[in-house]
């Protein structure tokens, strides 16, 4: 097998954005949820993570912005290193870091406040209440999400009266208002229908101009469809991070290929 | 021996149609073999009727190639096969092209049997293009045993042999053009001759291209238009890596 396809640093004429380098993870000190994961993640490329359930994925994505730290016992040792800082480290401001790295989970989950609220409210939080610095980034947040034309009449109603596509949308519009980094996006289809999966998929591919985006997904044709890396995790280690051209076509381990062709592993 | 483990699909349906279309593939194999021999023995014994055998049958060659051609796409579509799979399905598609191809250079060898041509046939001619016609045979066989099994190894060995296959055609031409020089009231019946042997060597280069989508299948990696040292040496490679 050729050694180079095997998890590891990405070559280096490619911006890396987020460096993870030894990292480790328990719950409950006992049970081990990420083994000694090592990975470049590439300045505004899209890489996806994709696994069984269970095999530590989202794990891993939630350690970007630190959402591990809402449960107890959680354990998190080895770096990552974002802008040169580890953000692991406990004087980091986590709420910076979560407005440098945003996040949309599974479910749309827009607040119970009007489809402008929702976008503007990372920007009233960081104390920006100027009309037209809101009005200007509200609109051109919903644009870049690919939302406007769809709300522009209607921004002052409920943004649960959206479709869940569209509140997905809502919700990546929110997260990117505040002008992030990184973007990671846990599921974000699965509670979708194909036809606003596509729009999703389609504004991945556009928002990754700007940002550095990071997919998990259960649906393996997504990932091949949206990403230039795929990371194939197994049992919380790395199995195999690569090009998602050569991931899907020719894997160098076979625990991928079992997994991506759907055999007994 | 490959290590494709085509049968091990959580999906028992999908095993079953990637088996289907192999099959079926070796099927196709096993006709456009079987049209080979009788063109080759055909031509050699001036055997119009066995000739006219194997035009009529063609058609069996090309009504199985549009079937697993339907085949692949239905799988491509309903299943989105990926790595080996994938390659499997993509060289499936492409043997299957040079397969239908050799079927109809049979064909070609077939319709150059009539009357005239054992008047134009002197017995050294008719030895080397029988020679060669079992040469063409033999390649045949090894590559379409190399894919039932999936074997890099029986594949090389199909793209060493057709250099023999190419050194005979040359050396048949060369005769060829010094009996159309002695006597040119020959020359349309050699000309004949020489489109028969001109099919066997194309013959061989689908065999050739054949053994490439194995390579293929098997490594991941395309080595098509490569010269032949190349070739061989990206095969001598593969094979020191996997072992």
């Amino acid at each position: 097998m050729n050694d180079s396809h095997k998890a590891g640093p990405v070559p280096v004429e490619e911006k890396v954005t987020v460096r993870v380098k030894d990292l480790d993870l328990y719950y409950d000190r006992t049970v081990q949820a990420l083994d000694n994961i090592n990975l470049d993640i590439p300045d505004r490329q899209v890489t996806a993570f994709i696994g069984p359930s269970g095999c530590g994925k989202s794990t891993l994505l939630r350690c970007f912005n630190r959402m591990n730290d809402l449960i107890d016992h959680c354990v998190v040792q080895g770096k990552i290193i974002i802008d040169g800082k580890n953000i692991l480290k406990k004087k980091i401001d986590v709420a910076e870091l979560r407005r440098q790295v945003g996040m949309v989970f599974q479910k749309p989950n827009p607040f119970p406040k009007s489809i402008y609220e929702n976008v503007a409210y990372g920007l009233r939080i960081q104390g920006i209440s100027k009309r037209r610095v809101l009005d200007e980034t509200v609109e051109w947040a919903l644009k870049g999400a690919a939302l406007w034309d769809e709300v522009k009449d209607r921004l002052q109603e409920p943004g649960f009266g959206l479709s869940g596509g569209q509140q997905q949308r809502l919700v990546i519009a929110r997260a990117i208002a505040v002008q992030p980094k990184v973007i990671l996006l846990d599921e974000p289809c699965s509670a979708l229908d194909p036809i606003s999966t596509l729009k999703i998929e389609e504004l991945i591919h556009e928002l990754k101009t700007q940002y550095t985006i990071i997919i998990v997904t259960h649906n393996m044709q997504q990932a091949a469809r949206v990403s230039d890396k795929t990371a194939f995790m197994y049992l919380g280690k790395m199995i195999e991070y690569g090009e998602t051209n050569q991931i899907f076509t020719n894997p160098a381990e076979k625990r991928t290929e079992d997994y991506i062709t759907g055999r007994y592993g | 021996m490959s290590d494709l483990n085509l049968g091990q699909h959580i999906s028992q349906q999908f095993n079953a149609e990637l088996e289907d279309v192999r099959n079926k593939v070796l099927l196709m194999g096993g006709i456009v073999e079987e049209q080979l021999g009788k063109a080759v023995l055909a031509i050699v014994t001036g055997d119009s009727e066995l000739a006219a055998v194997v035009e009529e049958n063609d058609y069996r060659v090309n009504a199985l190639e549009v079937e697993i051609d339907e085949e692949c796409t239905r799988i491509v579509a309903r299943r989105q096969p990926a790595a080996s799979d994938l390659r499997l399905v993509m060289a499936v598609i492409k043997t299957i092209t040079d397969l239908e191809r050799i079927g109809d250079e049979s064909k070609r060898i077939a319709r150059m049997v009539h009357d005239e041509l054992a008047g134009s046939m002197s017995e050294d001619v008719r030895q080397e293009l029988e020679h060669m016609g079992d040469l063409v045979r033999e390649m045949l066989r090894t590559i379409l045993d190399a894919f039932a099994r999936i074997d890099v190894e029986t594949a090389v060995k199909v793209v060493e042999f057709d250099t023999r296959v190419d050194t005979k055609y040359v050396s048949i031409t060369r005769q060829l053009i010094t009996y159309m020089a002695q006597d040119p009231k020959m020359i349309p019946g050699i000309l004949d001759i020489l489109w028969a042997a001109r099919s066997l060597e194309r013959i061989g280069d689908r065999c050739e291209n054949i053994a490439e989508y194995i390579f293929y299948l098997v490594n991941g990696r395309d080595i098509r238009h490569l010269s032949k040292e190349d070739e061989l040496a990206q095969m001598a490679a593969a094979k020191d890596s996997a072992s």
